[in-house]
């Protein structure tokens, strides 16, 4: 820029660039809000969408003449709006939903990712698709369907049960279609009442109800003139509120499964992943499963620098102090947070989604985290009547089944319940054979374990008195042991607090004994007499080496080489 | 290259510790999805259209694996009839970040003349890209090829999934996709089958132009504002390129003009604009009433043609 006018033209631009950083400012603190729609075939879900996406201003002309030119309109006015979403030709032609279709819009508040889904009952694993990340569910109900049926029809329910089993944060209840019922309350609240006692059934804490017409635009943007007996928010007046539950998962405890090792050359190894929960920092302690081995994050890589801290949701690489034994599917924990479950035997709330039935005994690939294990179904609980929400016993699930099914993995997963933590307690079955995504799956526990096909009972029952070992001066070896044994699934302490007389060492290894946790010593200088008390309260569970304690945490590795 | 334009008050990093939660959480996403990809499948290449959207999917890719180089090849399918400004661009870029670059022709048919004239658009895209790419992914035994697509670009991509599966003979079937719950993509496939993995699928076009600028990412001159020569054809304003052959009666007029997306130079069309740096095109960009797909040929054949052509393998 070398013109006579330059210094004006710098001026522009400073100024140019000032009003550009305010627009920046404005647009980047926005926050984003992820909402599905649910509910019973043709109630008005893709209908809504258009009329959210239209009354926004958030549809191009061109889009706009596309729908309106278009041969499908079922909407009896100018423009079907549901076209919008509806973008597949099948779903033109059938003028249902197929698929979920993902839209998007900002307002100046929030900005918005919708998964408009099929209600169809056939769709129902689409619909399930995409509530899976969605914050919030909007549950459509035509008001004179309701009418007609007199009660919620068995979709709506379906979906509502969904929306609740994964624990969309907020639900909230579109009464549609209110211009073919008068706009009248009495019916609104005749739906209305139905809906909350529903949702009471199922638990879920965050609710809202709200009369609307999709098609004529009642209280989806605009408020309504003709239900002035409605004070509630419209529409999007909810969605640009509805709290975001997102920096709760900041706080708890640290979990980073390994997506891949990063190795460019010999002086780099670090460890990629997304912070599914928690918040990690240099100089932090954290402990790998299933090795149980504990180091300290070295530094925290990215592209754009080092970081002081990084937490969920972001994708980071950890560099760690130590070269530990660390790889896809493993996962790094923090030493002094809560541990998650480790257990092969679980069980789960499963949505299947496949024609061929769910039965048990038949063997499944199960997707968790960043692991991919092999898991058999022991046993199905109960099936849930979606009508009645009462338990029934079953030994197989049909397409579109809800139940809870007890699973055993092939080896043991590290997982807390869906209940805690959507990202560590979520997995899909796929069928080994046809690769199909079957079924997903939400984690309620583990399986007190009885019997006899686990291999970690298998362990269990051998390990039943615990031992006494001395490492003497070799402090490292003690801790690494304690902590593998401690992975392992059993109690250890160390025993080299100096507060420990010497000679209360025997008596308080057989405290230990009863309590059945293993001692582990490096102290350097123990007596003979103290040495023989010990071999005595431990009787042949008496090691001295590293190797010869080695059995009494067998790492998952090798189990999952026996395995 | 071309970072000059984007150069702003703002230094970069400044940038990033302030903003930003939600392209922040995007990258985020994006980040996971590439490395999912990059450790469960045996051969992933990415296709590279030189297009903004692939600038921003780049710099994903030199995210997610740093300090790792982008441990696959980019690939692009060159149908002969793009600006040369986006060829010299891809070159240079591509040994500016060390990246190794595969570029696939389907040469038979381009010495066979294959045009849009002769052809049609819909053809003419079979041949030189659809056709084209099902060719180099066979030829490079690829089981995953990263795409730029978004789904808030055109209808029928609002309904694929991250992990969209392909059948042996590379098509989509849009009415039996796989169910995708949360973030767990299922990778497993037979012989012959493969995916096509959508790292950017929820950004939106703002959120592209966004991230540009505040990563300072270069792209191709092509997107700013300048006096450019072209014609008006059928309501598309097409630049004066080269082999192009003037219809009787036309007379090329110089017009500030950019392109909104890049595609085959005959087919795409620029529109009127003042924007010469990045500010100033997402400043014009809130105040868009059209689709970015608009000035595609190709996307308005026939209602559903977007569709027809991914179904068949393409993009
Ligand atoms: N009168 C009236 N009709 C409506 C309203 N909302 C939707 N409809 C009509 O109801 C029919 C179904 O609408 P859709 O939006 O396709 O329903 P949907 O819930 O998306 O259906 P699926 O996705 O197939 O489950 C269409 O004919 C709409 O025009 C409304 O508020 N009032
Ligand atoms: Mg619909």
């Amino acid at each position: 820029m070398s013109s006579p006018n330059q210094s004006r033209e710098m001026q522009q631009e400073d100024l140019q660039s000032q009003r550009f950083r305010q627009f920046l400012d404005g647009h980047l603190e926005q926050e984003m809000l992820r909402f599905t729609t649910a509910g019973s075939v043709d109630d008005g879900k893709s209908t809504l969408i258009g009329r959210l996406l239209h009354d926004t201003r958030s549809v191009y002309e061109d889009q706009l003449a596309s729908i309106r030119a278009s041969r499908v309109n079922r909407s009896g006015g100018a423009v079907d709006l549901s076209l919008l979403t509806d973008g597949l030709k099948a779903e033109r032609e059938q003028g249902i939903t197929i698929d979920v279709a993902y839209r998007y819009f900002s307002t100046a508040r929030r900005k918005f990712i919708i998964a408009d889904t099929p209600g169809h009952e056939q769709y129902t694993r689409n619909m399930a698709t995409g509530a899976s990340t969605a914050d919030v569910a909007i549950v459509l109900i035509d008001a004179k369907a309701f009418q007609r049926a007199g009660e919620l029809l068995p979709q709506s329910r379906r979906h509502t049960y969904i929306a609740s089993l994964l624990r969309i944060p907020h639900v909230v209840a579109a009464i549609n279609k209110m211009d073919l019922v008068d706009y009248r309350a009495e019916v609104f609240d005749e739906v209305s009442a139905e809906f909350s006692e529903l949702a009471k059934r199922l638990g879920l804490s965050s609710i809202e109800v709200i009369p609307v017409s999709a098609l004529a635009g009642d209280n989806v943007v605009e408020r309504s003139q003709k239900m002035d007996w409605y004070n509630g928010p419209t529409l999007l007046e909810y969605l640009e509120t509805a709290p975001l539950a997102l920096r709760e998962a900041a706080d708890g405890p640290l979990r980073f499964p390994v997506q891949l090792v990063v190795r460019p050359n010999a002086e780099f190894r670090g460890f990629a992943g997304r912070i599914e929960r928690g918040e990690v920092r240099p100089g932090m302690r954290v402990r790998a499963l299933p090795s149980g081995r504990v180091t300290t994050v070295k530094s925290i890589v990215t592209y754009d620098g080092e970081l002081p801290a990084a937490s969920f949701p972001l994708s980071v690489t950890l560099e760690l102090e130590d070269e530990i034994d660390l790889s896809r599917g493993e996962m790094l924990v923090a030493e002094t947070q809560m541990a998650p479950h480790a257990s092969p035997c679980f069980r789960a709330m499963v949505v299947w989604m496949h024609e061929q039935p769910m039965s048990e005994g038949r063997c499944y690939l199960a997707k968790h985290t960043t692991r991919t294990v092999r898991a058999s179904v022991r046993r199905i609980r109960y099936r849930v009547d979606i009508q009645s929400l009462g338990h029934h016993p079953a030994s197989q699930l049909q397409m579109n089944d809800i139940a809870e099914v007890e699973f055993a993995a092939s080896l043991p997963l590290f997982f807390d319940t869906y209940a805690d933590n959507r990202e560590m307690g979520a997995l899909i079955l796929i069928d080994p054979v046809t690769n199909a995504t079957v079924g997903a799956a939400m984690i309620l526990g583990p399986v007190e374990d009885t019997e006899e096909d686990s291999a970690l009972a298998e362990y269990g029952r051998h390990e039943q008195a615990a031992a006494m070992v001395w490492l003497q001066g070799r402090r490292d070896d003690a801790v690494r042991l304690h902590d593998d044994i401690r992975h392992a699934g059993h109690a250890a302490v160390i025993l080299d607090d100096p507060w420990i007389p010497e000679a209360s060492l025997p008596a308080a290894m057989r405290a230990l004994q009863l309590a059945n946790v293993t001692g582990i010593s490096s102290r350097t200088d123990l007596t003979e007499t103290t040495l023989a008390q010990l071999r005595e309260v431990a009787g042949d569970r008496f090691y001295t080496t590293a190797e010869d304690a080695a059995g009494l945490a067998p790492t998952w590795r090798s189990m999952e080489e026996q395995g | 290259m071309t970072t000059d334009r984007i150069a702003s008050e703002v230094p970069a990093k400044q940038l990033h510790q302030e903003r930003l939660n939600h392209l922040q959480a995007l990258e985020a996403e994006s980040l996971y999805i590439l490395r999912e990809a990059v450790a469960e499948f045996a051969r992933p290449v990415m296709l590279y259209s030189i297009g903004k959207d692939s600038s921003v999917m780049l710099r994903l890719a030199q995210k997610a694996f740093y300090p790792g180089k982008i441990p696959f090849p980019l690939l692009h399918i060159d149908t002969s009839y793009k600006f040369p400004e986006m060829i010299t661009f891809r070159d240079e870029y591509a040994r500016a970040i060390g990246a190794e670059l595969i570029v696939h022709r389907n040469e038979a048919a381009i010495a066979g003349g294959a045009s849009p004239w002769k052809l049609g658009t819909q053809n003419c895209c079979a041949a030189l890209k659809t056709r084209s790419l099902l060719d180099a992914l066979e030829q490079g035994g690829f089981d995953a090829a990263f795409g730029g697509a978004r789904r808030d670009e055109e209808k029928s991509r609002a309904k694929e999934r991250v992990y969209s599966f392909r059948d042996a003979a590379g098509q989509w079937d849009p009415k039996n996709q796989r169910p995708e719950l949360w973030s767990l993509y299922n990778s497993r496939l037979r012989k012959g089958e493969s995916i096509r993995v959508f790292p950017l699928s929820n950004w939106t076009e703002l959120d592209i132009w966004l991230y540009l600028y505040a990563e300072q990412i270069p792209i191709v001159p092509l997107y700013y504002a300048e006096e450019r020569e072209a014609v008006i054809r059928g309501g598309m304003i097409t630049l004066v390129h080269p082999g192009m052959q003037l219809l009787p009666g036309e007379r090329p007029q110089k017009m500030m003009l950019r392109m909104r997306s890049l595609g085959c130079m005959p087919c795409t069309g620029a529109i009127r604009s003042q924007a010469e740096t990045l500010p100033q095109i997402i400043e014009e960009l809130i105040g868009f009433r059209r689709s970015e797909r608009e000035g595609r040929a190709i996307d308005h054949d026939e209602e559903g043609s977007m569709e027809l052509k991914k179904r068949e393998g393409y993009f």
